[in-house]
């Protein structure tokens, strides 16, 4: 069993004809958290998909277990997908349905568990985010941060082997983002997942990752361990992991010169 | 400048046409392939449910009114020719093959076909249809295909009840109110209603038009832009499209049972 788990070899992807990356490289090694960062706005949901198989690439491969995802076909895609889970922005929690029902959702969808069984691994999953005593709220009575925690006790109630995070603390509050970041590294630990976590949320994705990816400019710009990126020499990283408002990416979108827009009003 | 308007044009037709071989595919992917029972029938006896049994309100109450005032007008017309006798085949026939099925079909839209839109289009919005596509559940299967079986088998039901109630409610008009005679109105509809040329044709043009409105209403919620204007316009695109559409196929419906 090879220890890259996703590899992403050459990749380019557009969307119409704006280009969102060229020539992309990236591996995720099996057991570890990999972080991917950036601007907003640079597709990084996009290569989530495109690893989902969602979007397919304009070139390039993306392994997964050994399998390139962009050739496989329907079916094959969907036994593939069992492998990994997606932990939406939103959550994603069906409406319609109580948390209980959302997380037993997958179980219920690719199994033939009796019901009994069903509830032990439900009540499990929802403990292990904390939500056991929440199992009979509809998702409108979650707060924001509890429906993330639900959505995770979903997608991991299948034992995925890899579970990607979109902007997992994005909009979450203090300790609800503390409670995130201790599960993402606490169920990758305990569960052995191996975790992808795209965000542009510096200090916490240094504390909690093995590997980190600065993906910018269609391509990834700086990766290595958190420290190895504190340390690199690359301006627009450093912009980026500091939070700077001018720098190598500029704070002004492109735009005429402001002296002569002025002096157009006047006319 | 016309070069421009040209262009126009052809990106329309374009876009429609793409839109088309989308409607098409999702249509393809929802009902083609073998059919999971043990999953399906329970979300399909939900669907029925709330697609058809929650519509019964607005039928019953339409059908009971269409009656009535066909009955009234009838009447009034009949009764110059002293043919008050015929006011039975009068307001069976025109429910039967016309406003049955035509009015039920505009109704099922403006009040399931806009719901269902919405459904799928906040759906959409909120990623649980991305969602169920990275569970490897499809969406097609497990979303459109309950939901558009569910129409085509409740729509043509609630046309039949609409027909019924509405000629009871001529009945009410006609005999209870303005004295036409109870065994004439009966004995005339038996007489002039055929079971295939009345009956049947309008069940299958119930059928058609149900086909319709819930592939519209459907493909108009897969497709929107989830967006709140986005849906809010798919709603209204599902409601308005649909209408034109089943008024559409009506006339060439009629033209080809009723035609000659």
């Amino acid at each position: 069993m090879s220890d890259v788990l996703v590899d992403i070899q050459n990749l380019s992807f557009s969307r119409g004809d704006r280009p969102i990356y060229r020539d992309m490289n990236m591996q995720v090694i099996r057991g570890k958290v990999t972080a991917i960062m950036g601007p907003s706005g640079i597709g990084k949901t996009t290569l989530l998909r495109l690893i989902g198989g969602q979007l397919k690439p304009d070139s390039g491969k993306i392994v997964f277990d050994g399998l390139n995802i962009p050739t496989l076909s329907r079916a094959e895609l969907y036994q593939a997908r069992k492998k990994m889970s997606m932990l939406f922005q939103s959550g994603a929690l069906f409406t319609e349905m109580s948390v209980f029902d959302n997380v037993a959702f997958p179980l219920r969808e690719h199994t033939r568990l009796p019901e009994a069984l069903i509830r032990l691994v439900v009540l499990m999953k929802l403990e292990s985010v904390g939500l056991r005593g929440a199992r009979d709220l509809m998702p409108a009575e979650l707060s924001g941060g509890m429906a993330r925690r639900a959505a995770l006790a979903r997608a991991i109630a299948l034992d995925p082997e890899l579970i990607m995070y979109d902007e997992p603390f994005a909009g979450q509050d203090p300790i609800s983002m503390g409670v995130i970041v201790r599960l993402i590294r606490e169920l990758n630990n305990a569960l052995g997942l191996t975790s992808v976590v795209v965000s542009h949320d510096v200090t916490e994705v240094m504390s909690i990752a093995d590997y980190v990816y600065v993906v910018a400019d269609k391509t990834v710009i700086g990766q290595g361990t958190p420290e190895q990126l504190r340390a690199d020499p690359s301006p627009l990283v450093q912009q980026f992991l500091k939070g700077e408002a001018d720098g190598a990416v500029p704070f002004h979108y492109k735009a005429a010169a402001y002296e002569d827009e002025l002096m157009e009003l006047t006319k | 400048m016309i070069a421009n308007k040209l262009q126009l044009i052809g990106q329309q037709a374009l876009n429609s046409v793409s839109g088309f071989g989308r409607a098409g595919l999702m249509l393809f992917g929802a009902i083609v392939g073998k059919p999971n029972i043990r999953k399906g029938l329970p979300l399909l006896i939900k669907q029925l449910y709330v697609i058809g049994v929650l519509s019964l309100m607005i039928i019953l109450v339409s059908g009971l009114f269409i009656g009535m005032v066909l009955a009234l007008q009838g009447y009034t017309v009949l009764v110059k020719f002293g043919a008050e006798g015929m006011l039975g085949p009068l307001v069976s026939l025109s429910l039967l093959r016309e406003l049955g099925p035509v009015v039920t079909a505009l109704l099922f839209a403006g009040r399931a076909g806009s719901a269902l839109t919405a459904e799928i289009g906040l759906m959409k919005a909120t990623e649980q249809l991305s969602g169920m596509e990275m569970m490897a559940v499809d969406p097609l299967r497990r979303i459109i295909a309950p939901r558009f079986w569910a129409g085509v088998i409740a729509m043509p039901l609630l046309a039949l009840i609409f027909n019924a109630v509405g000629i009871l409610g001529g009945h009410l008009v006609g005999v209870e109110w303005l004295g036409v005679d109870a065994g004439s109105y009966w004995s005339a509809m038996q007489a002039n209603v055929d079971l295939y040329q009345d009956v049947l044709n309008g069940v299958i043009k119930s059928m058609v038009f149900a086909l319709i409105v819930i592939w519209i209403a459907l493909h108009k919620g897969f497709d929107a832009i989830p967006t709140s204007e986005g849906i809010s316009r798919a709603t209204t695109q599902t409601v308005v499209t649909a209408s034109l559409a089943v008024l559409g196929f009506d006339f060439v419906l009629t033209a080809l049972m009723f035609g000659g």
